[in-house]
C-alpha cells in the first residue's frame, strides 16, 4: 500500500515538472522567440504583447481544455466498461460541432455574436444528442466494438452536415468557423480562458467528489449497487458531466481527436491503478500536457503555418487506440470467452 | 426455528413487468442456507437478482429483519446484503485487496478512503477464504478459483447479514467448488449469516443446505429441508427427466440402462460392484446383478442400471432359492465378472456361483477395463 502511494507521488511529480516545461517550453517557441526570463517579467508585469495577448492564453486553454477531454474520456470508458470509449470516437464531440455550426451561422448570418456561454450550450445540447443516440444505441448493441463503429459514423455524419453547412456559408465571418471545425486553440481570448476554467474546473471538482461512486462502478453495476450506489442517477450524472466537459472543450477548441482515449490509457500505465480518486486528477494533468505536446507540434513544426491540433493528437493518439483494441482481443482470446 | 432474517411476502417476479414466477413466500433464518435448485432458465437467478434489487419487484415485498426492502435506501441495504453472482467481472488494474477492498464501500465517507480498521478488516476476509497470499495479485491474472474466493471476501467484506449468490461455484473445478462451500458453510456457522443462493450441483445443494426450494418455470414447486426434497421420484419430476435416473441416497445421477436380455452376469457385493456396472452401462451391454442383499452398497446402482437383479433380502444371508435363480441367469450369459475378492459366510454362495462359472469356463478373470 505504501509503495503504491511512493509510486503515485513520483508519477504526480513527473507529470507536474513536465506541465510547468512543456507551458514554458511553448510560450518561448513560436514565430517569435522568447527567453523563459521574459516570460516572467511579462507575468509580473502583464502588457499586450505577442506573450500576455496571444501565447499565454492560447497555452493555457490547450491545457485546460486537453485536461477536460481526458477526463471527459475516463469518464467515458468507466460509463461503458471499455478503454476505447472517448468523446471523439462515441460522436459526441462531433454532435457538438454540428450543433455549434448551426447556431454560429444562423447568429451570424443575422449579425449577432455568440459569447462563449452561448457556444458551450449549443455544444451541450449537441452531445447530449449525440450521446442520446449512443445510449439508445447501447441498448441494442452489447458488442463494445460495434458501439464504437456507431459512434465513428455518427462523427461523420454530423462532419459531413458541419461540412457542408460550413461550405456554402459564404459569409467571411465563417472563416474563423473552418478553422474551429478542424480543431485549434488558436486565437483564444482571456475571456475565454476564465469561462472554460469556470466550467472545466468545476467539473472536475465534481467528477473527483464521484471518485467513490465511479471505483464502485468499476466492478460492474451489480456490484456497484450492492455496495451502495444510487446507479440511476449514478449513470445520470455521469454522463452530463462527461458531456458538460467535452461539450465546454469543442466549443472552445472544436473536436479533438483521441486525446480522451490515449490520455486516460497512458496515465493508468503510468501510475498502475485506475483508482479514480488517483486517476481523476491525474488524466487532467496528462491530458494537458499531452495537449501541450500536440499544439506545440502544430505551432511550431512548419511554422509560420498552424496545423490544426486535430490531426497532431490523432498522430500521437491513434496508434494507442489501435493498441488497445489489439490488446483488449488478444486478452479475450485468452479467456477463451 | 432460527430466528428469520429474510422473508417474501406474495413475491412476484418476472422481467418487463410481466410476472414470471408468482406469489414466492421464502423465509430464511439467520444462521441457515437456502438453496434454489431447479432446471435452467427455471427462474432461479429472477428470483435472486429481483431480491437484491437489481431486478425490479412485479408485486409483493421482501423483509430484511421485519423491515421492507422497498423503504431502504440503497446504503441501508448495502449494510445488511452483500451478493456474490455468475456474472465475469473484469476490473482494469484492481489488485485482489483492492477487490476486497471495495466491500468497505457502505462504510468509508465520501472520497472512499479506507482507515486503518477498513484495511485490517480487508486483510482479515482475505484470510478467512484463505486468499492473504493473493492480496497484491492482479485480479484479472487470477484462476476462477481464486476470483471467486476473492469476491467471497468482498462479500464478508461489507459484513452482511444476508448473503446472496448466484451458483458460486459454475467456473470451478471440484477442489475449488468444496473449498468455497466448506468455507461458506464456515461462516454460516461463526457468523450466523443468513445466505441464499442458487446451485446447479444436486449433490453439493443436498449436502451444504438447510432448505430447499424448487423453482419450476412458472412456480415454486416445493420447499423443505434436503430430506423431504432430495427423493428419486421427486428429482426426476423436477427436472422433467425422461432418462436416467437419480440416486437420493448417494446424490448421484446414473444414464440410461442398456436394454435387452442381459449377457453379462456381474458377482457383486460391498461397493465393488458400482463401476463394473456403470463400465458395462457405457458400453451398452446389458447385464445381470447378483446376488445383492438389499441394503448391500451396490443395490440401488444395480437396480437402476441391470436388465435383471437377483436380490436377498436385508440383513440376510444369500440363501439356497436366491442362489438358484442366478445360477440360471448366470447359465444364460456369456461372461461372467467378479470383482468381488472377499467371501464371508453371508456371500458364501456368490463364491460357490463364481466356482460353477470358472468351472464353465466363462469367468473373466481379469476384469475388463
Amino acid at each position: 500500500m505504501k509503495k503504491a502511494w511512493i509510486r503515485y507521488c513520483a508519477c504526480f511529480a513527473l507529470l507536474g515538472s513536465l506541465l510547468l516545461a512543456l507551458l514554458v517550453w511553448n510560450i518561448t517557441a513560436g514565430s517569435v522567440d522568447f527567453t523563459p526570463g521574459e516570460i516572467l517579467s511579462t507575468l509580473l508585469n502583464p502588457e499586450s504583447g505577442i506573450i500576455w495577448g496571444i501565447r499565454l492564453p492560447r497555452v493555457l486553454a490547450a491545457a485546460i481544455l486537453g485536461g477536460g477531454l481526458s477526463v471527459s474520456g475516463f469518464l467515458l470508458q468507466t460509463f461503458f466498461a471499455n478503454p476505447i470509449a472517448g468523446p471523439f470516437v462515441l460522436g459526441i464531440s462531433s454532435g457538438a460541432k454540428l450543433t455549434v455550426s448551426l447556431v454560429m451561422i444562423f447568429l451570424l448570418s443575422r449579425g449577432v455574436t455568440v459569447g462563449s456561454m452561448g457556444l458551450i450550450a449549443a455544444a451541450f445540447a449537441g452531445s447530449m444528442l449525440s450521446m442520446g443516440f449512443i445510449l439508445l444505441l447501447s441498448r441494442r448493441v452489447k458488442q463494445m466494438s460495434m458501439l464504437v463503429i456507431s459512434g465513428v459514423m455518427t462523427g461523420y455524419i454530423c462532419s459531413a452536415v458541419t461540412d457542408f453547412l460550413v461550405t456554402f456559408a459564404d459569409d467571411s465571418n465563417i472563416v474563423n468557423l473552418r478553422n474551429w471545425s478542424l480543431g485549434s486553440f488558436s486565437g483564444t481570448s482571456w475571456d475565454n480562458v476564465k469561462i472554460m476554467s469556470w466550467v472545466i474546473f468545476a467539473s472536475l471538482a465534481l467528477a473527483f467528489l464521484m471518485s467513490k461512486p465511479i471505483g464502485a462502478y468499476q466492478m460492474g453495476e451489480v456490484y456497484a449497487q450492492n455496495m451502495g450506489v444510487n446507479i440511476k442517477r449514478f449513470r445520470v450524472e455521469l454522463i452530463l458531466l462527461s458531456s458538460v466537459l467535452s461539450a465546454c472543450v469543442t466549443a472552445f477548441a472544436g473536436p479533438i481527436s483521441f486525446v480522451g482515449i490515449a490520455a486516460p490509457h497512458l496515465i493508468k500505465g503510468l501510475f498502475h491503478t485506475a483508482k479514480p480518486l488517483v486517476i481523476i486528477p491525474a488524466c487532467f494533468l496528462g491530458g494537458a500536457v499531452f495537449c501541450l505536446f500536440c499544439d506545440l507540434i502544430a505551432r511550431t513544426a512548419f511554422a509560420p503555418t498552424d496545423m490544426n491540433i486535430s490531426s497532431v493528437t490523432a498522430i500521437f493518439g491513434a496508434p494507442v487506440v489501435i493498441y488497445l483494441m489489439a490488446s483488449q482481443r488478444s486478452r479475450r482470446m485468452k479467456e477463451g470467452t | 426455528m432460527n430466528e428469520i432474517y429474510l422473508h417474501t411476502q406474495g413475491l412476484s417476479v418476472g422481467y418487463n413487468g410481466k410476472p414470471l414466477i408468482q406469489d414466492i413466500r421464502l423465509k430464511l433464518g439467520r444462521g441457515q442456507i437456502m438453496t434454489l435448485i431447479g432446471p435452467n432458465g427455471a427462474g432461479k437467478s429472477t428470483i435472486l437478482k429481483t431480491i437484491i434489487r437489481q431486478l425490479a419487484r412485479i408485486a409483493g415485498t421482501v423483509y430484511l429483519d421485519g423491515a421492507g426492502m422497498e423503504k431502504m435506501s440503497e446504503r441501508d441495504v448495502s449494510r445488511r446484503m452483500s451478493v456474490l453472482m455468475t456474472s465475469h467481472v473484469h476490473p482494469e488494474l484492481m489488485t485482489c485487496e483492492d477487490v476486497v477492498s471495495t466491500g468497505r464501500y457502505p462504510y468509508t465517507g465520501r472520497l472512499g478512503i479506507l482507515t486503518r480498521e477498513d484495511r485490517e478488516k480487508v486483510a482479515r476476509c482475505l484470510e478467512l477464504v484463505h486468499a492473504s497470499q493473493l492480496a497484491e495479485r492482479d485480479f484479472s491474472q487470477i484462476s476462477d478459483g481464486q476470483r471467486q474466493r476473492v469476491l467471497l471476501a468482498r462479500a464478508l467484506c461489507q459484513e452482511p447479514e444476508v448473503l446472496v449468490l448466484d451458483e458460486p461455484t459454475s467456473f470451478l473445478d471440484i477442489r475449488h467448488k468444496l473449498e468455497l462451500l466448506a468455507i461458506l458453510k464456515d461462516m454460516v456457522r461463526t457468523r450466523n449469516l443468513a445466505v441464499l443462493m442458487s446451485l446447479h450441483e444436486l449433490d453439493l445443494a443436498q449436502k451444504i443446505s438447510d432448505y430447499v426450494v424448487c423453482v419450476k418455470g412458472d412456480r415454486i414447486d416445493r420447499q423443505g429441508t434436503p430430506e423431504e426434497i432430495f427423493t428419486a421420484g421427486y428429482m426426476m419430476e423436477l427436472y422433467g427427466a425422461a432418462r436416467g435416473s437419480y440416486n437420493a441416497l448417494y446424490g448421484s445421477l446414473e444414464l440410461e440402462p442398456a436394454s435387452g436380455t442381459p449377457e453379462v452376469f456381474v458377482i457383486g457385493g460391498g461397493g465393488a460392484g458400482i463401476p463394473v456396472y456403470r463400465q458395462l452401462q457405457r458400453q451398452g451391454i446389458p447385464f445381470a446383478a447378483g446376488v445383492l442383499v438389499e441394503n448391500d452398497l451396490d443395490y440401488p446402482v444395480a437396480s437402476v442400471l441391470a436388465a435383471q437383479v437377483v436380490s436377498e433380502k436385508s440383513f440376510q444371508p444369500v440363501g439356497e432359492e436366491s442362489f438358484r435363480l442366478a445360477a440360471a441367469v448366470m447359465e444364460r450369459c456369456r461372461r461372467v465378472l467378479c470383482p468381488v475378492a472377499a467371501f464371508g459366510p453371508v456371500n458364501e454362495r456368490n463364491r460357490l456361483l463364481r466356482e460353477m462359472a470358472r468351472e464353465t469356463g466363462k469367468l473373466d478373470e481379469a476384469p475388463t477395463e
